[in-house]
């Protein structure tokens, strides 16, 4: 065990600790605004890089990304409009099941439209072999894209939700729903549009880590599991402690395959997601009473 | 107390029939599929329990039908020649739970006999759905949801990362399960249709059970959780223990699904325990109405022998998905549920009255 295979560890943790935190903020962004878990959120990542991939054959990188984005949005905003806008007061168990029914029908079409291939995006600079060294730890260039545009899309966020009219009604509406009807601000659409903002993310995450990660039709059920475990360690609902959460999963999970096989690693996240709910369902950084208040 | 037990005899009927059917159509090869359904319903009656009376959502149930199918194929094919010497290996052989049987090439292998390998396959998944259950059937909603289908995704992971369980292959060449002298639970062909009775009776033992089981106190109890829990809790059930019995009880009849259908097929794949093979089993359930069990058996023969015989082709997890999303987008209640049948009574019933003032 020495020094630099331990950052290289931490490096690969850290990459998939970013996505994981992105597939998180998605849950949050849905769950603050209807209080339903999204189960057909790791789709909308296999979504967008699959969407990419096959754009990118007739044209530009950035513009497939673009492009890969703004449908995955519209199948969000298609999918709140068509199974869920529509619904009274429905209860938690048959929200459960559409979603994932709905994950599961968009799985199935994306085995039928692209088939059981994996496929991948060139990496955005360089090829698979370029690397960045520092020190002797070996960085390849699409870790820093992962990181950065992830890191971006949170500022972004942060700044939306905080400072734009529109953030702040979707805020509002998932503070006091009836509050905010009061003061004329749509609930309906403020859903719709949690619905294309998580679509969004998650299709640009995809994107991103598509080069490192590589992408299939059933590659999104993986990411939600994780996305939520990171949800919940974070405290459902938090999207700051998610970037948290992601990152002490991610590095976990890479620091797991020193002590059993990398067949394995899966069950590490999710044993911890276990352990979190049945100890501690509040998540770590959450607070117990604030959680008994809330309905799951 | 006639009518409780009136749809059984009905359903034994109904066995008998369709067996008589295939024999004089000429379908013999149904029966191979009407057997392997058998043996899911049995899962999916158990499940039914789960969701449609004590309430609770369970996405692992396909883990606990692997459990039970793995464990069963594992003791009855391992061979344990090597630990023959082991003074344990020398207690179970002269208790009689191990049997010489000759291998592929034709030496002696010594493994665990088919019913002791049953009988442990059922304590594992015990053991393991209490342990599991305790905290899980603390969580509600969206918790529970998820914690039962990581429950699920462990065992699906397990079985398909080690080699001892043959990975992504499964294990194969399991033997046939001797219940009795002259009863064997195998997919030979000589033994059809004595193992389409085998399978159907199982579904028709766990029927009168579970009828029984409705009937009584716990039952009433399960109705009262489902429907209000706190306020059951308030009237001194205790819904924490009634619902973690259901729960071990539902595991335990997917588990026996599993060790049957396994000496059935004769092997058991990784897909078995997929998170897709328990969604289906919850859209079953969902189909026939939560608390019918009936509804769910029956929906859940259709749609298994539709999905086993091909009939959906590529689209068989699509078909079950999309079937979900209907649903529970349309009918939350199921399509079977005591109303519909009402109804229909009613309006049938009001057609002849009016049908005899016009004569």
């Amino acid at each position: 065990m020495n020094i630099e295979l331990l950052s290289q560890y931490l490096v690969a943790g850290i990459t998939y600790g970013t996505i994981y935190a992105i597939v998180a903020i998605g849950f949050n962004i849905i769950y603050n605004a209807t209080g339903i878990i999204n189960f057909a959120q790791g789709e909308f990542v296999m979504l967008g890089g699959m969407i990419a991939v096959s754009l990118h054959s007739f044209m530009p990188l950035p513009a497939a990304i673009l492009a890969a984005v703004l449908v995955a949005m519209i199948i969000g905003a298609l999918i709140e409009i068509i199974f869920i806008r529509w619904l009274v007061s429905p209860s938690v168990l048959r929200m459960i099941i559409i979603t994932i029914g709905i994950s599961i029908f968009i799985r199935e079409a994306a085995l039928h439209v692209w088939g059981e291939a994996v496929r991948a995006l060139p990496y955005f600079t360089g090829t698979e072999v370029t690397v960045i060294s520092v020190g002797d730890v070996h960085i390849s260039p699409q870790v820093l894209w992962v990181t950065g545009i992830s890191a971006l899309m949170v500022i972004i966020l942060t700044f939306f939700f905080n400072y734009t009219l529109l953030g702040r009604q979707m805020r509002a509406c998932s503070a006091n729903r009836d509050a905010a009807r009061l003061c004329g601000i749509s609930a309906k659409n403020m859903v719709t549009l949690s619905f294309v903002l998580s679509a969004g993310i998650g299709a640009l995450a995809g994107c991103v880590v598509s080069p490192i990660t590589y992408v299939q039709y059933d590659s999104g059920t993986g990411l939600a599991i994780k996305g939520f475990t990171v949800a919940i360690l974070g405290g459902l609902g938090n999207s700051t402690a998610a970037i948290a959460a992601g990152l002490i999963l991610g590095i976990l999970e890479s620091f797991s395959v020193w002590v059993m096989p990398a067949a394995f690693k899966d069950v590490v996240s999710i044993s911890i997601l276990l352990l979190i709910l049945f100890v501690r369902p509040s998540g770590i950084f959450g607070s117990v009473e604030a959680s008994r208040l809330k309905e799951f | 107390m006639r009518s409780r037990y009136a749809p059984i005899l009905f359903f034994s009927a109904v066995v008998i029939a369709v067996q008589l059917l295939t024999f004089t159509t000429d379908r013999q090869q149904y029966l191979t599929q009407l057997t392997m359904t058998g043996y899911y319903s049995l899962v999916i009656v158990g499940l039914c329990m789960l969701m449609g009376y004590a309430g609770q959502i369970s996405l692992g149930h396909a883990g606990f039908f692997a459990i039970g199918g793995y464990v069963s194929a594992f003791l009855t094919t391992y061979d344990l020649m090597q630990h023959k010497a082991n003074p344990l290996i020398g207690l179970f052989s002269r208790a009689g739970l191990i049997v010489t049987v000759q291998d592929l090439y034709g030496g002696d292998a010594l493994v665990f006999h088919p019913w002791a390998a049953c009988i442990a396959a059922i304590l594992v998944t015990v053991l393991i759905s209490y342990v599991i259950g305790g905290p899980v059937l603390k969580l509600k909603g969206h918790y529970l949801a998820m914690a039962t289908l990581g429950f699920g995704t462990i065992v699906y992971k397990i079985v398909i990362g080690t080699s001892f369980f043959g990975a992504a292959d499964g294990l194969s060449d399991i033997p046939g399960f001797k219940l009795l002298p002259g009863l064997e639970v195998s997919g030979k062909t000589p033994v059809r249709i004595q193992n389409y009775y085998i399978s159907w009776g199982m579904v028709a033992l766990a029927m009168l059970l579970l009828t029984n089981l409705i009937h009584s106190r716990a039952g009433k109890a399960l109705r009262a959780i489902h429907s209000a829990e706190d306020a059951a809790n308030a009237m001194g059930v205790n819904t924490g223990r009634y619902k973690l019995n259901i729960f071990v009880l539902s595991a335990v009849f997917a588990a026996v699904g599993g060790v049957f259908l396994t000496h059935y097929n004769g092997g058991i794949g990784p897909s078995e325990a997929s998170i897709m093979k328990s969604v289906r089993y919850v859209a079953i359930v969902a189909i026939g109405g939560m608390a019918n069990l009936w509804g769910a058996l029956s929906m859940g023969i259709i749609l298994n022998f539709f999905s086993l015989r091909g009939y959906f082709g590529s689209y068989d997890d699509a078909v079950f998905g999309v079937i979900l999303i209907l649903i529970m987008l349309f009918a939350p209640e199921g399509l079977l549920r005591r109303e519909v049948f009402q109804g229909a009574k009613k309006w049938l019933s009001g057609r002849r009255k009016t049908e005899g003032q016009k004569a």
